[in-house]
């Protein structure tokens, strides 16, 4: 069994007439329960909590103080290679994009990795576009034997693997794995994945499994929030979170929650999210999953996400750029979407003191 | 009365444990275990930034204290040791706390593996305090390899619910001769007096002093409340009877 005969079964699910029998008595009785169904998370998530959302943002504040204490895990991506063979109309990296392409070789890798260590990131996010012939598995292993050098701890956010290639990786000293759906509406993943490996849809659903079999530490997984109806890709997103956890329990599991950016291409969004769907999204998450992390990036602008902390955020990226090999040199490769917030892990660090949270850059390291 | 509490070589005066992992800031920790008198503080070495000069939060761990690294992240034996020789290796000293935790749901201790890893430490010179699922078997195979304490959970961590595993750790206590330090869960200095009313001989506690709006006065609280209840357990709390006594008891006619 896989995730997919989860999302099989609820794929005709009609949301919005579950919702539309929703009463304001059912609702207000979620608060009250420590532990909340998959259906009662879909309530939270809908127009019927609205005039609840204070009440959420105070529980999901209570929660993630118990569980993860007033502290803010701190990190930054890094990007070794935007080269891609997909045709994903709303990626920057789509392979029709004419943008400037590169590939960090090893030493521009071990330039970028002593930059960034140098302003205190303990653990790096490194990600590439997919093409076995530019970063092959062979090349991120190599690189993560020199970032080993200056980090504690290596997340990768690349194509989806198999499994003995995730082992292969977790063996050289990956520890988490970052991959989105993108969309879980399989008819939507269809239509905007023209053409390439990423058309699989089963593949890439799969692979946080794959990883975890792998006995991978951590997986983060979400949606691209504006692909497809929102309320039903979160509703996807913490099935699919929720299935992860109880399947593999020693694995820790968090998501992210990306709203879609300005990128190079003409797509536009099908379904808008404003700051406070984010705010419910967010809260009602914490509340239906205690104990997962949720990554908030810096697509999202500076107030926002000041305002963010507090109510569920429990891991944030900071100096980040998008483009590769972006911290340490200004180069002319083209950026995956652009950036909200620009702020220095310094001016980061300042305000999550202000905001009464201790900044960690450090949460493992390899044993 | 001397009543310390004796771990390994060390002998306590305070039964308070400190938890490190949630606070806002670590230049808090200095102030809290002075005011509070906490000797024994828990650090996970997940979070120790060796590195940093200006970040390691072992610089915020005053000398006088008692420094118990945590294997935090252990997913099984092997992890757990790993990571405790690592910690010995940095200069942490030969305390450790045994936490192996394979479950993210719950965050429940794996006590089997928790058993092994004890095994393992104890031969290597450690004095190893095991964090575990009150089971009376567990805690008797824990103390025949050799731990120098036990720590039972009160309810799972940061849940703050208190002494909900009460009867359990209630029957370690009577049947294993050794400090039953009750670890995880307790929310309120309420709940730690009751772990101390019932011979625990200390308590850990971290969630709900981090969490607290004044963290420095809710250590105080536990401080206060730990003193009181093993007081109240060294003077011997009454029986608790089922039914007020009669002022002509049954068999009184005996007497006449």
């Amino acid at each position: 069994m896989s995730f997919y005969e989860i999302y099989k079964k609820y794929e005709d699910f009609n949301i919005e007439e579950y919702i539309n029998g929703l009463d304001e008595k059912s609702v207000l009785s979620i608060f009250n329960k420590e532990s909340i169904s998959e259906c009662e998370f879909l309530a939270l998530l809908s127009s019927k909590s609205d005039k609840y959302i204070e009440l959420m943002a105070q529980k999901a504040n209570k929660l993630t103080i118990n569980h993860f204490g007033r502290v803010m895990f701190i990190y930054t991506p890094m990007y070794l290679s935007n080269y891609c063979v997909n045709q994903c109309i709303y990626c920057g990296f789509n392979v029709k994009n004419i943008i400037g392409r590169k590939k960090l070789e090893i030493d521009e890798i071990e330039r970028e990795a002593k930059y960034i260590s140098k302003k205190g990131f303990r653990h790096i996010l490194i990600l590439t576009g997919e093409s076995r012939k530019y970063s092959p598995v062979e090349y991120i292993k190599e690189a993560v034997k020199v970032l080993r050098n200056y980090f504690d701890s290596i997340s990768i956010e690349i194509y989806p693997l198999n499994q003995s290639e995730y082992k292969w990786l977790i063996e050289a000293g990956v520890d988490g794995l970052t991959i989105y759906q993108e969309v879980y509406n399989e008819s939507v993943y269809e239509q905007l994945h023209l053409s390439g490996p990423k058309k699989n849809y089963l593949f890439r659903l799969e692979a946080p499994e794959r990883a975890c079999e792998a006995k991978i530490r951590s997986v983060n997984i979400g949606a691209l929030l504006g692909l497809d109806n929102w309320i039903k890709e979160v509703f996807y997103t913490g099935l699919h979170a929720r299935y992860l956890q109880d399947k593999y329990l020693d694995t820790e599991i968090a998501v992210s929650l990306p709203r879609i950016r300005p990128h190079v291409g003409e797509f536009q969004p099908k379904s808008f999210v404003s700051d406070k769907d984010l705010v419910k999204i967010m809260t009602a998450f914490r509340i239906f999953m205690p104990r997962a992390g949720i990554s908030l990036s810096t697509r999202e602008n500076a107030s926002l996400r000041d305002n963010l902390i507090g109510l569920g955020v429990t891991r944030m990226s900071a100096d980040s750029s998008t483009k590769v090999g972006g911290h340490s040199v200004d180069n002319e490769s083209d950026s995956q979407f652009d950036i909200s917030d620009n702020r220095s892990v310094e001016e980061m660090k300042d305000l999550v003191y202000k905001k009464g949270y201790q900044p960690i850059f450090k949460d493992w390291q390899s044993i | 009365m001397d009543d310390k509490l004796l771990i390994g070589e060390k002998k306590l005066c305070s039964r308070l444990f400190l938890g490190s992992g949630k606070f806002s800031n670590n230049k808090i920790i200095p102030k809290i275990v002075t005011k509070s008198g906490a000797e024994v503080i828990t650090v996970a070495l997940r979070r120790v930034d060796f590195q940093s000069e200006n970040e390691n939060m072992l610089d915020y761990i005053p000398n006088e204290c008692v420094l118990m690294p945590n294997t935090s992240g252990a997913r099984n034996a092997e992890e757990a040791v790993r990571i405790a020789r690592l910690a010995k290796a940095s200069g942490c000293g030969n305390w450790v706390k045994i936490e192996v935790i394979s479950d993210n749901k719950y965050l429940l201790p794996d006590n089997f593996e928790t058993i092994k890893a004890t095994e393992i430490l104890v031969k290597e010179g450690f004095t190893v305090l095991p964090y575990m699922s009150p089971d009376l078997m567990v805690a008797k195979k824990l103390k025949e390899v050799g731990a120098s304490a036990i720590m039972p959970l009160g309810s799972p961590i940061g849940s703050n619910k208190g002494l909900k595993t009460k009867e359990l750790i209630s029957i370690i206590i009577s049947e294993i001769d050794l400090p039953i330090i009750v670890d995880a869960g307790i929310g309120k200095p309420s709940e730690a007096a009751e772990a101390m009313e019932i011979g625990a001989a200390a308590v850990l506690v971290n969630t709900a002093i981090a969490s607290a709006n004044d963290q420095v006065g809710m250590a105080i609280a536990f401080s206060h409340a730990i003193k009181a209840g093993r007081i109240a357990y060294l003077s011997g709390i009454g029986s608790v009877r089922e039914f007020a006594e009669a002022s002509s008891p049954l068999t009184g006619f005996l007497n006449l």
